[in-house]
């Protein structure tokens, strides 16, 4: 039971004793949506996830993401158009983003799973984007079925619009790849005939074979210059162009003319060809800049997260009360709009007609659902709880909170300090340095002995080529993110490795990411003879048919019939029938009206849930958003690598001054707006601080952005995760921690690389000007470099890495045998 | 060493061949996603032993 639930590896609540069978052995779950979501997939016979996956599943939505209803406005004509593509088969296909899908082992389940639903034609689950593309018979099946399908094992579908930048990611991707074989092949082809030639040279050799070796070397090298190396040629123009020379100008200088003055020695005659050295010197650039683009395209893997907060449809009242679906984006200010119990508010309005509770915590942090009555205002992407809400629109579009927010958060990233900007500073000054040396040594030789002065000026080009040094950051930087991943921390931006190795101060915020971000039972006492987990039975079927969100915290368990004859009664709690017997649950002085008895004081704070029959109190509840548990445990670490830690909450003072007081943590801030968070983060970094922000809701999305390095929860809100530079997996904060040290690791291997890369290319520039290293040497010298420097980094990847390696994979599959 | 007029054109087309390979599979998708098959190697052999094992133990029940 300790272990925490087999499905989503979130803690057991007290009195639930669910279990799934897997292999005879009982193992406990947390809730019901755990509970058929295991089921289905042991049942389908698909059980091998659970060794293979490195991290817990999602938490399903209870019955709510599995229910084809939720997605019933997905086959819709009108709303499939943007983002259903029909070929010509009269197949549809689509893009879809899947929350949770973060590892190889649960795009192979969904893949499983759904390749063989009726109607599916193809399903391919790509995790490293979080995409899915899925083409289906649309006479076969509705998409809505298929989308609550991934719903029921837990990774929520959500439908993506065929976006221009993802399929760039792709072609880029792929022209990479391309350039990237051919100046591999033609570098390997090339050194090989330049071997024959050493050989020639040294042992006498056929003038015509001679030739003819320089003709075929010829030939491999110029689609190896011309074509993989275009991207550098092109870069050195830009550069060129823009008078801000960087590392494009002297490798593209040191390429062209090596090919150029090899061509013209081929046809023309002279000593030496320098193909096999270029194609090589390509090859290497190609590789550093081949690492550089994988980094980036991760950081672009969640995207269009504001889009995903407003509904795509909303339902319109248009005269005489007639309900029509419209898309989100045709609403118009004045439209009067039907907002049912579940649904999200489509855009910011004021309550016309009904009274409903409505949970904002996406928004504003709070965490207790809002009461919203005729006159209230209500702001698009909260979602409405409780009872159907007609609301007059107010604010669309640009106007509205949603896009305020998204606003503050492209302002902060504008802010963000840019790193990158000095480097190029630093590139820029090297480079020119390296020109005019090169130049320099080109005159002197030229006066000492000319037929030495273009090689020995090649051979320093390519020998000063910052290969090394630009690759010491991108490779490093590689491995420290791909061993966070293993620990349960995806970086998601390029820099924010770097800057949480020297992170100063964490900012915590409060619901959702120390906490829970729901109400669940925290404490059961029974009062009676009855035992507690009877008690939470009888509890649980009583508040099934709420919508209150404390009833929430009672949905772990149905295994009893719904209670009969439920009233619920405002401001004090909900009664009801259950096998003829009446109880009463809700606030302590109405329900021990029931059986008459004095209050309690013990449950007076209005942290208690009483519950009653007519012959006494039975039990006692206490309901709250639950810290997590290991919290505690990651606030003290952190503290104790010496880092100032303070909460930030949108919440009341009262709770976050408790949990601040459990924690251990001083300094807490109640009641902040966003625009009051970025402020206090401001000031800190005005006194030199480097903040790490961790949160999850849309109101630290702008927060989270402004912060020098920040993390989301990857429970939390898609928006929040994009606008984070790392996401952690699992909800763990002790997993922060971990990565707080290997990020300090990995600037360590850093400045070992850049101090390696440094001083490789300041002793070979003097060599090579003094004519000591022929270019060949030099290419093999930047090569080995560069070996070392990757080698180096790779350090990073190997001991204690969690997850699935290799061993572990296997040592599942001989435990699988035993067993 | 004439032999060299023919053997080097030769592993030049063979190297030909070997990029437009290449370059096919890299337009097919299939370097897009180099992570998730090293797993499903993996689990679709498990789950085949477990699926077998399963019916094995019906069996077993069904002659008992």
């Amino acid at each position: 039971m300790n272990e925490g639930c087999f499905h989503c590896g979130e803690p057991v609540p007290s009195g639930v004793t669910l279990t799934v069978n897997l292999d005879g052995a009982a193992r406990a779950v947390c809730c019901t949506g755990c509970q058929a979501v295991a089921n289905t997939i042991i049942d389908s016979g698909l059980d091998a996830f659970y060794q293979f996956r490195p991290e817990p599943a999602g938490r399903p939505e209870m019955d709510a993401d599995a229910d084809p209803s939720r997605y019933t406005s997905f086959d819709e004509p009108r709303v499939q158009k943007d983002f259903v593509h029909h070929s010509a088969e009269g197949l549809c296909e689509a893009n879809l983003l899947l929350d949770n899908l973060y590892c190889a082992a649960c795009g192979w389940l969904i893949e499983r799973s759904l390749e063989d639903a009726p109607g599916v034609e193809e399903i391919r689950v790509n995790p490293a984007s979080g995409r899915a593309l899925l083409r289906w018979d649309p006479n076969a099946v509705r998409l809505s079925r298929l989308m609550a399908h991934m719903g029921r094992l837990g990774y929520k579908p959500n439908p993506v619009l065929p976006e221009a930048t993802q399929s760039q990611a792709i072609r880029e991707r792929r022209s990479a790849m391309r350039r990237l074989i051919v100046a591999g092949l033609g570098m390997m082809q090339a050194m090989m005939f330049a071997v024959g030639l050493y050989f020639g040279q040294h042992y006498g050799m056929d003038p015509v074979h001679e030739q003819f070796l320089r003709l075929v070397s010829l030939l491999v090298a110029t689609p190896v210059v011309l074509y993989a190396g275009l991207p550098i040629f092109i870069g050195a123009i830009r550069d060129l162009r823009n008078a801000s020379p960087g590392m494009d100008v002297p490798v593209a200088l040191a390429i062209g003319t090596g090919y150029g003055a090899s061509v013209w020695v081929t046809f023309m005659g002279g000593a030496e060809i320098y193909f096999d050295s270029i194609t090589m010197f390509t090859f290497f650039l190609l590789v550093a800049r081949y690492v550089e683009m994988a980094a980036r395209h991760r950081a672009n893997a969640t995207t269009d997260a504001l889009a995903q907060l407003v509904p795509t449809t909303a339902i319109r009242l248009n005269e005489g009360s007639q309900e029509q679906e419209v898309p989100s984006g045709d609403l118009q200010v004045g439209d009067r709009v039907l907002v049912r119990s579940g649904a999200t508010v489509p855009a910011d309005g004021t309550v016309v007609r009904g009274h409903s509770s409505v949970d904002e915590s996406m928004l504003t942090g709070e965490s207790d659902p809002q009461q919203r009555g005729v006159g209230a205002r209500v702001v698009g992407g909260s979602i409405n709880i409780h009872r159907s809400l007609e609301i007059a629109i107010e604010h669309v579009g640009q106007d509205t909170m949603v896009s305020h927010i998204g606003r503050l958060l492209r302002r902060a990233q504008a802010q963000r300090p840019m790193l990158a900007r000095l480097a190029d500073q630093v590139a820029r000054w090297f480079v020119t340095v390296v020109l005019i040396a090169a130049a320099t040594v080109f005159a002197l030789w030229w006066h000492v002995d000319p037929a030495l002065a273009f090689p020995i000026t090649l051979a320093m080009l390519v020998a000063t080529c910052p290969c090394a040094l630009s690759l010491a950051t991108p490779t490093a930087l590689a491995a420290g993110t791909n061993r966070m991943a293993g620990d349960g921390l995806l970086v998601t931006r390029p820099d924010a490795l770097e800057t949480l190795a020297k992170v100063t101060h964490v900012v915590l915020d409060k619901t959702g990411t120390l906490t829970e971000g729901r109400l669940s039972v925290v404490e059961t006492q029974a009062l009676g003879t009855l035992p507690s987990h009877e008690a939470y039975r009888i509890a649980a079927a009583l508040e099934h048919h709420s919508e209150h969100p404390i009833a929430r915290a009672f949905r772990e368990d149905s295994s009893m019939r719904p209670a009969e004859d439920t009233e619920v009664i405002r401001g004090a709690g909900i009664q009801g029938r259950i096998n003829g017997r009446r109880y009463r649950m809700g606030k302590p002085d109405w329900v021990v009206e029931l059986p008459g008895t004095a209050p309690d004081p013990r449950f007076e704070d209005g942290a208690w849930i009483l519950l009653a029959d007519a012959s006494g109190p039975l039990a006692a509840f206490r309901v709250a958003d639950r810290i997590r548990p290991e919290a505690r445990e990651s606030i003290d670490t952190m503290q104790a690598l010496g880092m100032a830690v303070e909460i930030a909450s949108g919440d009341a003072p009262a709770p976050v001054g408790d949990a601040a007081k459990q924690l251990g943590i001083a300094t807490w801030h109640a009641r902040m707006s966003p625009e009051d968070k970025l402020a206090r983060l401001r000031t800190l970094q005005q006194n030199n601080a480097v903040i790490l922000m961790v949160g999850d809701g849309i109101n630290d999305a702008p927060v989270l952005a402004g912060a020098n390095v920040s993390a989301a929860l990857n429970e939390g809100t898609a928006l929040a995760q994009t606008s984070a530079g790392m996401i952690l997996l699992g909800g763990r904060l002790n997993r922060l921690a971990t990565g707080l040290t290997t990020a300090r690791r990995t600037r360590r291997i850093i400045q070992q690389n850049l101090a390696l890369s440094a001083c490789y290319n300041a002793s070979m520039l003097p060599l090579a000007a003094a004519g000591f290293v022929p270019p060949w040497l030099a290419a093999i010298g930047m090569t080995l470099s560069s070996v070392v420097v990757v080698l180096n980094a790779r350090r990073l990847n190997s001991p204690l890495r969690r997850g699935v390696t290799r061993p572990d994979a296997l040592r599942a599959l001989e435990g699988g045998t035993s067993a | 060493m004439n032999i060299l007029f023919v053997s080097i054109p030769i592993s030049l087309v063979l190297l030909a061949l070997g990029v437009w390979a290449f370059f096919w599979a890299v337009r097919s998708g299939q370097y897009d996603d180099l992570d998730s098959p090293a797993y499903s190697i993996l689990l679709d052999e498990e789950t085949e032993r477990r699926q077998h094992q399963r019916k094995d133990n019906d069996d077993q029940q069904g002659d008992s």
